[in-house]
């Protein structure tokens, strides 16, 4: 049978990493995929190393708007990990209530998103609509929406307020009961299953081969997470479960996320009743030579940062390495082999903030233009809507 | 087995490849290695340790080329990095994607930055720097210099 290139990417105004994704494809089998990358690389690693340690803070804030909390969370506790410092407990809560924010309102984008690529629209509108209450309590807690600027090497740059707890409350239990709709939306529906389960399968080797992180590994049953093999903040005083999955496949991953964001809910309701007193900031003035690494559990899996310093004000190295980066490679081994309507979701399964399908273009090899993105997702949400028919719901 | 287990068993193991070890704190271990036992101590850590592959971070310190392999043994939360020192006149090293594929986009990544070669890597193409970078300007390189980049602006890139 022919084989057909189709070029999806690179630019799309949703997609905070433009990627270039090459697949070829038999008729409607996937048989290759490749990835070109780059297209947004701002040097932010030797950037940083032109910025003092408190500068490179809010530089590498700046790598993501979504995890904007997860890079200076591994990059101060790199630099705390170069001077062997502990945070004061207080900063350790607060660290954690804001990490936890930022992956609730995260995993309810990507929740959308994905509702959308199947065609499932009132998940997308529901889901950030409730993501809409965690950009306010985020907002009440540091200020902003986004980019919440609370990091600073030593502990956090704004305490919370006593008064403003009970609000905070308030807006985070009022998601619980669309939360548990969604939920049920997303486990009961068999149209969903039809969709999303047994395709784009990771298989726990795979998982362990590409060095997959977060919820694309543990749905493919790999039982790890950093906040439990190696406990930060304030996740060793909280009772909460890490949720593993066995499949591997789409619906497994969704599965994870969203029982990932009860136990989020969980654990800032248990930070924010259980806040300590006392300080909020170390004052660390001089960071000595030395090499220090930072590790966290963003919400798309390991965030990692290396920092070496010189004794001077400045880092001499400074490495960033994002989850997506090893998660991304997995698609060699979930994509290949499924249908071309399917590839969409797969690729968002893994939650790369892949929102660039509008970009995408299937081509025969004479170059002739057949579909544009916008009918590749039609494409995907016909197919959802035909087992619809097919299955009386 | 413990921490102290798996650090003695190492040095034991590899004590003709292994030249210093740094023990930093309870959870960070730097292990400095010699470049051509990479793939044999790699090996043993990935699989028969269990450990997970983090990242690999290229440094340039001037008198050397350094990379850092960072591991995770996560039952035990010991972070393991060997440290390989590169002559600048010799910037090559055994690949490791044999080992396991998530070496694979890290290697290219510290090639083109960096300018070393990994003997064995299947696809060692671009994966950041754009089609129009000149050949052999590595950017995180200590002696890199801003090049000419009018060109590219002139066709309005």
């Amino acid at each position: 049978m022919a084989r057909t290139i189709v070029p999806i990417g690179p630019y799309h105004p949703l997609l905070e990493e433009p990627e270039f994704f090459t697949l070829t494809v038999e008729g409607e089998r996937v048989v290759d995929i490749d990835v070109r990358m780059g297209y947004n690389h701002r040097g932010i690693e030797k950037l940083s190393e032109m910025k003092t340690f408190d500068q490179s803070t809010f530089v590498i804030e700046r790598i993501c708007g979504i995890c904007s909390t997860s890079h200076p969370f591994a990059y101060t506790r790199a630099v705390e990990d170069i001077i062997t410092v502990e945070v004061p407990e207080r900063a350790k809560y607060i660290r954690t209530i804001i990490a936890e924010g930022e992956r609730i309102h995260s995993h309810l984008l990507w929740l959308g998103l994905a509702g959308h690529f199947l065609g499932y629209n009132t998940v997308f509108m529901w889901a950030w609509k409730i993501r809409e209450e965690i950009l306010d309590v985020m907002e009440i807690l540091s200020g902003n929406r986004n980019n919440y600027a609370m990091f600073k090497p030593g502990g956090v740059r704004r305490d919370i307020k006593s008064e403003d707890i009970p609000e905070v409350l308030k807006k985070i239990d009022s998601i619980v009961p669309t939360l548990e709709m969604l939920k049920k939306a997303v486990i009961d529906d068999p149209v969903l299953h039809a969709r999303t389960k047994g395709i784009g399968i990771l298989s726990k080797a795979d998982a362990i081969n590409y060095g997959a992180l977060g919820p694309t590994s543990r749905a493919s049953g790999v039982a790890r997470d950093v906040r439990k093999d190696s406990p930060y903040g304030a996740y060793d005083k909280v009772e909460w479960e890490m949720i593993v999955a066995q499949n591997g496949d789409v619906f497994d991953k969704a599965v994870v996320r969203i029982l990932e964001t009860f136990e989020s809910i969980k654990i800032i309701k248990h930070c924010l009743l259980n806040l300590p007193e006392g300080e909020i900031d170390l004052n660390i003035k001089n960071i000595p030579p030395g090499e220090g690494i930072g590790h966290i559990e963003a919400p798309r899996g390991e965030t990692f940062h290396y920092v070496k310093s010189d004794g001077t004000n400045r880092p001499v190295r400074h490495k960033v390495r994002a989850p997506t980066f090893m998660n991304l490679p997995t698609f060699k081994a979930t994509v290949v082999g499924e249908t071309i309507s399917d590839a969409t979701i797969i690729m968002a399964a893994i939650d790369p903030c892949y929102c660039c399908t509008e970009r995408m273009a299937v081509r025969n090899t004479e170059g002739k233009k057949l579909y544009n993105g916008e009918e590749l997702v039609k494409l995907s949400q016909k197919k959802t809507e035909k087992i619809r028919q097919e299955s009386g719901c | 087995m413990t921490r102290e287990d798996i650090l003695n068993d190492l040095s034991v193991r590899f004590k003709d490849d292994i030249i210093d070890v740094f023990d930093k704190s309870p959870k960070r271990v730097y292990v400095e290695i010699k470049p051509e036992s990479i793939v044999k101590l790699v090996s043993y850590i990935f699989k028969d340790l269990g450990a997970r592959f983090n990242i690999a971070t290229g440094v340039d310190t001037r008198q050397h080329m350094e990379i850092l392999y960072h591991f995770i043994i996560e039952d035990i939360n010991l972070l393991v990095s060997l440290r390989v020192k590169l002559p600048k006149s010799k910037l090559e090293i055994d690949s490791l994607v044999s080992v396991f594929e998530a070496a694979n986009w890290i290697e290219r990544e510290i090639h083109e930055m960096l300018g070393i070669n990994f003997n064995g890597h299947p696809d060692l193409r671009r994966l950041f720097l754009s089609d129009e970078w000149p050949e052999g300007v590595h950017p995180l390189r200590c002696d890199y210099k801003e090049w000419d980049k009018k060109a590219i602006r002139d066709r309005g890139v």
